[in-house]
């Protein structure tokens, strides 16, 4: 089994119209920014992918990323708990002009909505925002005297993943804390594309340090010297 | 003293109720303040939503890894017996009762416990992150705030005006002027700068305070 591809460009390739596309990081961190950026270059060679919906923590910051890919047009709606960074402007000013679709949702249940969709869980309750207004219309139930707000799962048609190991069955390691949403979202996509700073054979990793087991991945593509957003836009870089 | 507690002292003060061991998220900006204050000889164990236990200081400037960040998205380094983990296990910490003391900031807490601290309204862009997740699940959930806002108005009220993170989830408040409870749908008074009535604090609180037995002397050091 070798689930590899030759380059980004292959990797993003499947990736269409309309598609719903999970892009793990939090911030910066894990944040697998060459496979965003081969997605970009490929929307501005071919006019596709468009009207893509992103699951992501945040809306990127400067102009690189997350908030490059936003910035070209091809994401109709962002699912996202803190749409907000120390440069924000590329979805503000979108979202201000009514160019974007925002759903907000508070950042664990955005988290157990991605792990419940990759579990084949439908719907669960949470407490996290009954009485507020992000509860608004949702199903309320008490379980021992407490009220918890029904959520429904979060499922994506692509995944796009950083992660620092992978061997070629897909199986990952990650590095510090870039994990983060990682691990769930390569759960909830049908198809996840990985990239990885080092792609070894099978048994070079030892299975006890397996985060995310290989069944969750489908392709994996070897970036060695990947790029951090926070360096990039610290260096004013423009994607 | 002064006539109000500077964020440092409002940190300061929160610093003293968390335990040796204690597991503590402190919520992104102010509250984060509260780390630097922890008395000799006690060390919490503070968590972060994106997935690390027991992280520490910033690092020299030059030295960052940005896969090393906290909430707030700056960065940050790791102390012995640190761990990593992924969102869903970092808000099972948080919602699942694990975690000892949330710390956050406010904009409106009420006499009911209920919090606002994520929107002012329906003005610009709005982003919740982690907030709602925090308020259900500490055992204790704490805010530290200016008593009033810059404007002058009580930030503690009957009912909550701006849009709500929790219902019924604060548990004590630290602010510039004073230390309060909520407990039984009230504001139970605790602490409060020695210097300061209690008609002169009542009448910078939005709501009724009550009192407990014995109302203690706020002393903080200069800092």
């Amino acid at each position: 089994m070798d689930k590899t591809v030759p380059n980004l460009a292959t990797a993003v390739a499947g990736i269409h119209d309309g598609a719903t596309v999970m892009i793990g990081g939090f911030g910066g961190s894990g944040a697998p920014i060459e496979l965003i950026h081969a997605l970009i270059d490929r929307f501005r060679a071919t006019g596709h992918p468009t009207g893509l919906t992103v699951v992501n923590n945040n809306a990127g910051n400067g102009h690189v990323g997350l908030a490059a890919l936003i910035e070209t047009g091809m994401v109709a709606k962002l699912i996202c708990s803190f749409p907000r960074s120390a440069d924000p402007v590329v979805f503000t000013e979108l979202y201000k002009a009514g160019k974007i679709e925002l759903e907000l949702v508070p950042q664990g249940t955005l988290a157990e909505r991605i792990r419940a969709g990759g579990a084949g869980i439908p719907a669960f309750y949470t407490p996290t925002g009954y009485g507020t207004d992000l509860a608004a219309g949702k199903k309320i139930e008490e379980f021992d005297g407490r009220p918890y707000v029904q959520e429904r799962w979060l499922k994506a048609d692509f995944a796009l993943v950083k992660a620092e190991r992978a061997d070629r069955m897909g199986n990952l390691t990650y590095r510090a804390a870039s994990r983060n949403f990682g691990p769930l979202m390569c759960m909830a996509a049908a198809e996840t594309i990985v990239q990885a700073r080092t792609v070894v054979d099978p048994g070079a990793i030892d299975p006890e340090a397996v985060v995310t087991p290989g069944i969750f991945v489908q392709k994996i593509v070897e970036v060695t010297a990947p790029q951090q957003e926070e360096t990039l836009n610290r260096a004013g870089a423009v994607h | 003293m002064s006539e109000t507690l500077s964020n440092a002292q409002i940190a300061w003060r929160a610093a003293q109720d968390i335990a040796d061991g204690a597991y503590v998220n402190l919520g992104i900006g102010f509250p984060e303040m509260v780390a630097k204050f922890q008395p000799p000889g006690r060390q919490a164990i503070f968590h972060t939503e994106n997935g690390i236990l027991n992280f520490g200081e910033a690092p020299a400037p030059g030295e960052e890894d940005w896969d090393l960040i906290n909430a707030g998205k700056k960065a940050v380094t790791l102390k012995p017996g640190a761990a990593f983990f992924h969102h869903a296990d970092s808000f099972a910490m948080v919602r699942g009762g694990h975690l000892d003391v949330a710390i956050l900031g406010a904009y409106q807490v009420a006499e009911t416990g209920d919090l606002a601290n994520w929107s002012t309204g329906p003005k610009g862009v709005p982003a919740v992150g982690g907030a709602m997740d925090l308020v259900h699940g500490a055992k204790r959930v704490a805010v530290i705030t200016d008593h009033v806002t810059k404007d002058g108005k009580p930030k503690l009220v009957e009912r909550c005006t701006l849009p709500l993170t929790g219902v019924g989830c604060v548990t004590r408040v630290y602010t510039s002027l004073a230390v309060i409870d909520i407990a039984g749908g009230h504001f139970v008074l605790r602490e409060k700068l020695p210097t300061l009535s209690l008609e002169a604090l009542q009448a910078q609180t939005g709501a009724k305070l009550y009192l407990d037995g014995p109302v203690a002397d706020l002393i903080v050091p200069e800092i």
